[in-house]
């Protein structure tokens, strides 16, 4: 089901909008490549989920998200963390575990947190956030806040109970959650086909009486005008939505994924219709973008990923003394 | 001060709270309508709206997820899990999200939650119904885990855990709710406190929950024999009140730990050990425990008693250190 309407934005885009979608899948890009490096070089530990191929989605939602709205993502969020605007440099001094990171080094990757703006981490159980998400949004709703709560997960989580749960509940209490797959087409090895007897996942949310819809999540105007529809239809207080985002990573799962599960032909297929190459290619062909743009803009992102690094090297680490802080509020709150 | 059982004393806290704060909410299965599968909440649905008591679908992983989140968006949540063989299937929303959030978001969140089950065995439900788990949880640190024996203590302990900012899981033991006993006076209690329940010399009886009944039971049998037990109530199990421990066993020097939990990895092995830490040299005798026998609970009376620890197994256990 889809609310049509004339998508809001696509005709009259200015070239700045354009230009700063661009910049901010470009940042992730270029900060997840960068910390590719550093975890190849020690400095980041752990597991390490990159997005690279799926910017679309993080920066296309964001754009239609308001700043009062909340976000609950995956262990795979630094892009919706760099998307929802916390500071590039926060993000990665988290990474390298460091006290001047978004979540004082307690997180790391999977687990990047930001209360200033909403940013509601960072769950590295697959579907845990979900039910998290949904109590979000019924604070708001019983609070009387027209706010709207947006859930990432992969598609893997789907499989999951507490997917099913929570959409029942939303829906049965029509809580103002935007549930947002990202339908990537593998859980680590396992490909859709062998995780949901019904691949067409949006169908799945017609069970639970939640309007939906499969968008293309390569195409970051797709995603903005989508999500901006969805998550009107929830402010407006019609309950819950449910958008598939279908789009593909390019790397491993985590670093160090061998790969064994899908050919290098199947990537290299996606890679050419990847989100970043299509989006330049059209802001090329309607004149939109030029060489000299780009490369102001590549220059402006690769100053700012090594802004974060600085940030990173030259953050303080907590002291061992406080090993034991931040278990419980303290009692002065 | 008026007498109330065990279960009104529960519902008077939910009522108190919600009364005074309207951020406070119950929600769990059954809770509204039914007036909850133990009557705790009978009548508040009435009184208060489907608003703030709401009965949710069977789904005690997003249920009680819901309201770890609704805790962190500025709600009060009371989350009722009918007993404590459900909240195994919201396990992982307790460890990984609730125990977990402030951690590892750097301190930025807390999650004011209140979680109520009941808990324990003596009711002929057999093997799925009759858990004590108390201890698994009071092994995780972030969440603190409260164990209410009395009637005071089930109303002032609750209303301690919805003041507390963190995760607090509140075990009611199934067979107390009937207990008939005197009101909590208006001071706010502490989580983290233990009580003697019953003064003595010679011998510390601890035990939590429904235990403590026991425990009593026990020491007014061996105070015919000349023995004078002290029985300490913990109260809360995490966190845990070692300095009482402690000090209570530096007085008696002979310790029993009393345990629903099954023997192996009990909540009174933890006890033990703290004893054996702190107090070994008070010690005169080694410190004993009574648990529940390593069988998955059996339905026939006769085997359920000889299950669970009873007032004689206690009170032999205290004996034999003499
Ligand atoms: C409950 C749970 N089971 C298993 C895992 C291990 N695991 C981490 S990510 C993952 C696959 C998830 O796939 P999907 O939800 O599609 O997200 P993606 O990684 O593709 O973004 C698995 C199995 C986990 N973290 N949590």
């Amino acid at each position: 089901m889809s609310l049509e309407r004339p998508p809001p934005h696509r005709a009259a885009l200015e070239r700045e909008h354009a230009h700063e979608l661009l910049r901010q899948m470009l940042l992730i890009r270029r900060f997840e490549e960068r910390t590719e490096e550093l975890y190849a070089a020690g400095k980041i530990r752990g597991f390490l989920h990159l997005y690279i191929g799926e910017e679309a989605i993080a920066v296309g939602a964001m754009q239609s998200l308001a700043e009062e709205d909340a976000i609950v993502a995956t262990y795979r969020e630094h892009g919706h963390a760099l998307a929802r605007g916390v500071p590039a440099g926060a993000v990665m001094a988290e990474m390298y575990g460091k006290a001047n990171g978004c979540s004082r080094g307690r997180g790391g990757s999977m687990h990047m947190f930001d209360g200033s703006r909403r940013f509601y981490g960072g769950h590295a159980i697959v579907a845990g956030g979900i039910p998290f998400a949904v109590g979000l949004a019924l604070a708001d709703k019983m609070q009387g806040r027209r706010h709207v709560t947006a859930c990432f997960f992969g598609e893997g989580a789907m499989a999951e109970g507490e997917f099913h749960e929570s959409m029942n509940l939303a829906a049965l209490w029509r809580l103002p959650v935007l549930f947002l797959c990202e339908n990537n087409l593998y859980a680590i090895s396992t490909p859709l086909a062998a995780q949901e007897s019904e691949p067409e996942l949006h169908l799945k949310a017609h069970a639970y009486r939640v309007p939906s819809e499969a968008v293309d999540g390569m195409d970051v105007y797709a995603v903005e005008t989508a999500v901006a529809r969805a998550a009107a239809a929830v402010r407006r207080g019609d309950g819950p939505y449910f958008l598939e985002l279908r789009t593909y990573r390019f790397r491993g799962h985590s670093m160090g994924d061998p790969q064994r599960y899908r050919a290098k032909e199947e990537i290299a297929e996606w890679e050419k219709r990847g989100p970043i190459v299509q989006f330049v290619d059209r802001l090329r062909r309607d004149g939109l973008l030029d060489d000299a743009t780009l490369a102001a803009i590549e220059r402006d992102v690769a100053d700012e990923v090594a802004w974060s690094v600085e940030e990173a090297e030259g953050g303080p680490w907590e002291p061992v003394e406080d090993l034991e802080k931040d278990v419980y509020t303290p009692a002065d709150g | 001060m008026a007498k109330l059982t065990y279960r009104e004393a529960v519902r008077a806290a939910m009522r108190e709270a919600m009364a005074a704060d309207p951020r406070v909410f119950l929600m769990g299965e059954d809770v509204g309508r039914h007036g909850g599968a133990f009557a705790v909440s009978m009548g508040l649905l009435e009184e208060f709206g489907p608003e703030r008591i709401r009965d949710t679908p069977l789904m005690e992983s997003t249920f009680v997820g819901a309201g770890i989140g609704a805790a962190v968006g500025g709600m009060r949540p009371i989350v009722e899990v009918m007993t404590i063989n459900f909240s195994l299937l919201a396990l992982d929303q307790i460890v990984n999200t609730a125990a977990a959030l402030r951690h590892m978001s750097g301190g930025q969140f807390s999650v004011p939650l209140v979680v109520r089950m009941a808990s324990g065995g003596g009711r002929g439900l057999a093997a799925q119904h009759s858990h004590s788990l108390e201890g698994w949880f009071a092994h995780v640190p972030g969440i603190k885990v409260a164990t209410p024996a009395t009637v005071a203590d089930a109303k002032g302990l609750l209303l301690a855990a919805l003041a507390d900012p963190d995760p607090v899981l509140v075990f009611e033991h199934a067979t107390l709710y009937p207990l008939e006993g005197e009101d909590a006076d208006d001071t706010p209690m502490a989580l983290g406190r233990a009580a003697v329940r019953r003064a003595g010399e010679d011998v510390t009886l601890v035990a939590y929950g429904a235990s403590v009944h026991k425990a009593l039971a026990a020491a007014a049998a061996l105070a015919a024999e000349e023995i004078s037990a002290e029985v300490l109530d913990l109260r809360t199990l995490r966190p845990l009140d070692v300095e009482a421990i402690v000090s209570s066993v530096a007085r008696t020097h002979r310790a029993v730990v009393v345990d629903e939990m099954w023997r192996t990895g009990s909540f009174a092995g933890e006890v033990a050990a703290t004893i054996m830490e702190q107090a070994f040299d008070e010690l005169d005798a080694p410190v004993a425990r009574v648990a529940s026998a390593e069988v998955p609970m059996p339905y026939a009376k006769p085997l359920e008693d000889a299950a669970l620890p009873s007032a004689e197994q206690i009170a032999a256990a205290a004996r034999a250190l003499f």
